[in-house]
């Protein structure tokens, strides 16, 4: 067995185990595998505590184990157990778990907290073809908001990515 | 010139320094965690500041092409805090982490009992996680306490070829070179070590086994002190090899030993998608 399958079987027979397992992930599985290892190891877990033992692995892990985590969330059977992960990753400095944080899972976030993410994608120049479902749940509200940022951007003799502009046009 | 800093607080440093040093050839780094020159209370404290040390700093570091590691430990002054003690149940779950290349600073401080305890003890955990581990010895009655190092080091039982002995000097380097462990040397601006005496040390203890680095941290220090370094070296008639031996290639091996050392060029991290740090965050 490979060291991918040993560890997942050792995940379902004793929770625990991910522990340990989850952050060797990418030395062991090979770092172009980490995530989909990790994702292999999330699926294994199960049971009652599933939603706090998946927020402790995200609040224990690196920055890469706490996007596996973050990606991984609409395929685990959490319900919106986990949402405060996303709201975590989103007040973060680091763009990759801002990507991350606006995946399908984003939907259990409160429209305003939604839209600040947007936005927060827009000032970190992140591209918005990578956000989940943008097109469907972009409002009005949104709308006043990056006209408020084009404003500024151009009174400072600045523009803003042309992907937020195309979103301001497309919603006007 | 390519420049490994095995010894460097960059949570303390700011973006500029990163500037700096990537300008000056110093591309790697570990970053041990240590005091923070404030008392913390908490093992949530030590928990954030491994989780900065771990992710905040490696991708503040990759903006500028710098690779950054780090060790995890409870220092040996925090060792004497009961509240922060408590953080050696939490060590396992970080010494399994992919940039975890040591386990460190620990040694002694004040050489209570209670330090010795929790030195023994992360030796232990060291040997349970195959990593290396990084001594910091004392700055008060140094002699005295690097002997006991050596001693708490010998009897744990790890590899002496698996352990540095930081912040040596003149004073305490031939007790270390002989028990075959490497031995480590911050080069500060006043006090410690200046890079002329660093290149004494080296014409007499030779170049195997020696870390050479800056400890950069909140106090009065500078991250470029790798570089002049090996600017002294090479004014002493140091070759270019020998230069590389001593700033890159020895603290590669010594951390190597983790097998989780990647020097692979340093991934931009999200830089590619918008830098939220030169633009001064968001
Ligand atoms: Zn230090």
């Amino acid at each position: 067995m490979t060291w991918l399958e040993d560890a997942v079987t050792a995940v379902a027979k004793e929770a625990t185990a991910i522990r340990a397992l989850f952050p060797a992930a990418g030395r062991r599985a090979g770092r172009d595998n980490a995530d989909e290892a990790r994702a292999a190891l999330l699926l294994a877990l199960s049971g009652e505590s599933l939603a706090k033992e998946v927020a402790g692995l995200y609040h224990h892990g690196d920055n890469d184990e706490k996007r596996a985590v973050l990606k991984t969330l609409p395929s685990l059977d959490v319900g919106d157990g986990c949402v405060e992960l996303l709201r975590d990753a989103l007040r973060s400095n680091d763009s990759r778990l801002i990507a991350a944080a606006l995946g399908p899972y984003s939907r259990h976030l409160a429209d305003a907290e939604w839209r600040q993410g947007v936005l927060k994608s827009v000032f970190m120049g992140l591209p918005l073809s990578s956000l989940h479902g943008l097109d469907e749940r972009a409002d009005a509200e949104l709308a006043r908001m990056l006209g408020g940022l084009r404003d500024e951007r151009e009174a400072a003799g600045r523009v803003m990515p042309a992907d937020a502009v195309a979103l301001l046009e497309r919603l006007a | 010139m390519r420049i490994f800093d095995p010894h460097i607080h960059m949570t303390s440093r700011t973006t500029d320094d990163y500037e700096r040093m990537a300008a000056n050839g110093v591309t790697a780094v570990v970053e041990p965690a240590f005091w923070l020159g404030q008392p913390r209370t908490s093992v949530g404290s030590f928990t954030d500041y491994f989780d900065a040390i771990m992710g905040w700093e490696p991708y503040r570091a990759a903006q500028y092409g710098i690779t950054h590691h780090c060790t995890i430990a409870l220092n040996p002054k925090e060792a004497n805090d009961p509240r922060c003690r408590e953080v050696l149940q939490v060590l396992p779950r970080y010494l399994v982490k992919d940039r975890v290349v040591a386990v460190g600073e620990i040694g002694y401080d004040s050489m209570t009992p209670e330090e010795d305890e929790v030195f023994a003890q992360q030796l232990q955990l060291a040997l349970a996680h195959d990593l290396p581990a990084l001594v910091h010895t004392p700055h008060r009655d140094k002699s005295a306490g690097t002997q006991r190092s050596l001693d708490v080091v010998k009897e744990s039982g790890i590899e002496p070829g698996r352990v540095v002995l930081d912040h040596l000097n003149e004073v305490t380097v031939a007790s270390v070179l002989e028990t075959g462990c490497w031995m480590g040397f911050s080069i500060y601006p006043d006090t410690k070590m200046s890079p002329d005496r660093m290149v004494v040390i080296l014409r007499e203890y030779g170049l195997d086994r020696m870390l050479v680095n800056s400890a950069a941290d909140w106090g009065k220090s500078d991250p470029l002190l790798t570089v002049r370094t090996a600017e002294a070296m090479a004014a002493a008639g140091f070759t270019a090899d020998e230069i590389d031996k001593v700033l890159w290639r020895n603290p590669a091996e010594f951390y190597g030993q983790s097998g989780r050392l990647d020097l692979g060029e340093a991934e931009a991290g999200g830089a590619f998608e918008g830098n939220t740090i030169l633009r001064g965050g968001s």
